[in-house]
């Protein structure tokens, strides 16, 4: 089971909590999170990473166990920790403004 | 009639105002999608209680909502907003070609006859149709084969803002784009022709002859009178009688002939209302005096409507989509500005009052005579 956690503006959208659980078939990679994420909530799609393209929209941003995962290849495998669950893969809205 | 519902628009979110035919007291309702930029909401005419809403952020994009029960509850509809095969390019503002992308929905428009049938403008400029309530959008690509390539964004970028369907012909379909013009489509959306025959440009294109490149603020149609139609243009208040073959001038004694938006009268449609700003680069109105102006004759001499509206240190601005009328009897008129007031009249603009005050900025008005 992995945990991500959304940024406020999607849980409203979606009408779930801060954090989901999701079940990944295979390789855990963003692309297979992302995936799952719109099975579970149509609603997302277009809103993470373009419908057409699937590139990540530009202001959002993925961490997971400290790090920065949002220039890794979408097919590269998530860190076990997130994997076994024991750590969340954040999709967070990049702070911009001024 | 048992009273209006104003649908707000904001730059962070909806409200939905609601009054009894009196419109002396008024529930407000929101923020909806509290946060979100709502650029337009507008309910269907055959079900009022259906209502769309085209909600974006700078983050995650172009969503669209929609409600079954007047406002109350929401659901998300599709937002999938794909142009037909290859779009191609358009002029950018230094005159290269540009790749067409979207980016949002500035305007809906819900069929007269149909709840699950409703158009949607886009940035880049496009028309969109849903026929399944919102929930898949198929273009109306040949729209962008009138000289697509020579559109040019205007500042606010390049929208497809005003969609007007005609009530008698339901093959008729108006659209206006910033900056390219106005379009007619006589086949239900299948092919175009543009109708700008007769805008003045002295100062804005290089061919005062052609027939696309013009920044057309808004249009509005009286039903009644479906060949007329009153423009409120960049610079000019114009006005068709053959559904837009040729326009004629009609700013006549306004203090500027610059603004955004232009509307009807419920019963007269002859009876059209403007709020000038002082200009392009001052986007507020003349000497600080929010004064809507009235024209009776449909265009050409316009009085001043100022009572109740603040006559001095006033420096808001009323967007394109921010003005609307009910039809109750006595005629309300209502518009929200950047200031975030949403001010009402219901005796046609005679006397006005603001129904709320600190709203974010006001990006559209639409109101249901329920």
């Amino acid at each position: 089971m992995i945990r991500v956690e959304l940024p406020a503006h999607l849980r409203t959208l979606a009408k779930t909590g801060k954090m989901v659980e999701l079940e990944v078939d295979g390789t855990a990679t963003q692309r297979a999170v992302l995936d799952a994420l719109e099975a579970t909530y149509p609603m997302l799609r277009g809103t993470i990473r373009d419908h057409v393209t699937q590139k990540r929209r530009p202001f959002v941003r993925f961490y997971a166990c400290q790090e920065d995962l949002s220039h890794e290849s979408p097919d590269a495998p998530l860190p076990d920790a997130v994997v076994s669950g024991v750590e969340p893969f954040l999709i967070v809205g990049a702070i911009a403004g001024g | 009639m048992i009273g209006v519902r104003v649908l707000v628009g904001t730059r962070k979110g909806a409200f939905i105002l609601t009054s009894d035919a009196e419109r002396k007291e008024w529930d407000v309702s929101g923020p909806h999608f509290a946060g979100w930029e709502i650029y337009h909401l507008k309910g269907s005419p055959v079900n009022p209680n259906r209502i769309y809403a085209s909600q974006s952020s700078g983050w995650f994009g172009q969503t669209m909502q929609r409600s079954d029960d007047g406002g109350k509850t929401w659901e998300p509809v599709g937002n999938q907003f794909t142009y037909e095969g290859n779009p191609g390019t358009h002029m950018w503002y230094d005159g290269t070609q540009h790749p067409w992308e979207f980016k949002r929905v500035w305007h809906l428009e819900p069929s007269l006859t149909d709840p699950d049938t409703v158009y949607a403008g886009a940035e880049d400029a496009a028309l969109f149709r849903s026929t399944d309530g919102g929930q898949s959008w198929h273009e109306l690509a040949g729209l962008r084969e009138a000289k697509g390539h020579l559109w040019q964004p205007g500042a606010g970028g390049m929208c497809l803002h005003t969609i007007i369907l005609d009530p008698v012909d339901p093959n008729r379909i108006f659209v206006a784009i910033s900056a390219a013009g106005a379009f007619r489509s006589d086949d239900g959306g299948t092919s175009w022709q543009p109708i700008n025959r007769g805008l003045r440009v002295d100062y804005e294109l290089p061919d005062k002859a052609s027939d696309v490149g013009h920044c057309v603020h808004n249009i509005a149609m009286h039903p009644s009178r479906p060949n007329t139609l009153f423009m409120q243009k960049h610079w000019d208040v114009m006005r068709t009688d053959n559904a837009g073959d040729s326009w004629e001038e009609v700013s006549g004694n306004l203090p500027s002939d610059f603004g955004f938006p232009i509307v009807v009268h419920a019963h007269e449609p002859e009876t059209i209302y403007v709020v000038p700003i002082k200009s392009d680069s001052e986007h507020f109105p003349p000497d600080g005096k929010l004064r809507v102006y009235r024209s009776r004759s449909g265009g050409h001499e316009w009085e001043a409507l100022t009572n109740g509206l603040p006559q001095s240190d006033c420096y808001v601005n009323i967007l394109r989509d921010a003005m609307s009328i009910d039809r109750l009897d006595q005629c309300g008129i209502y518009f929200g500005t950047t200031g975030g007031q949403v001010y009402a009249s219901s005796d046609g603009g005679d006397s006005w009052r603001a129904i709320v005050r600190d709203l974010p900025a006001v990006a559209s008005i639409e109101v249901q005579t329920l």
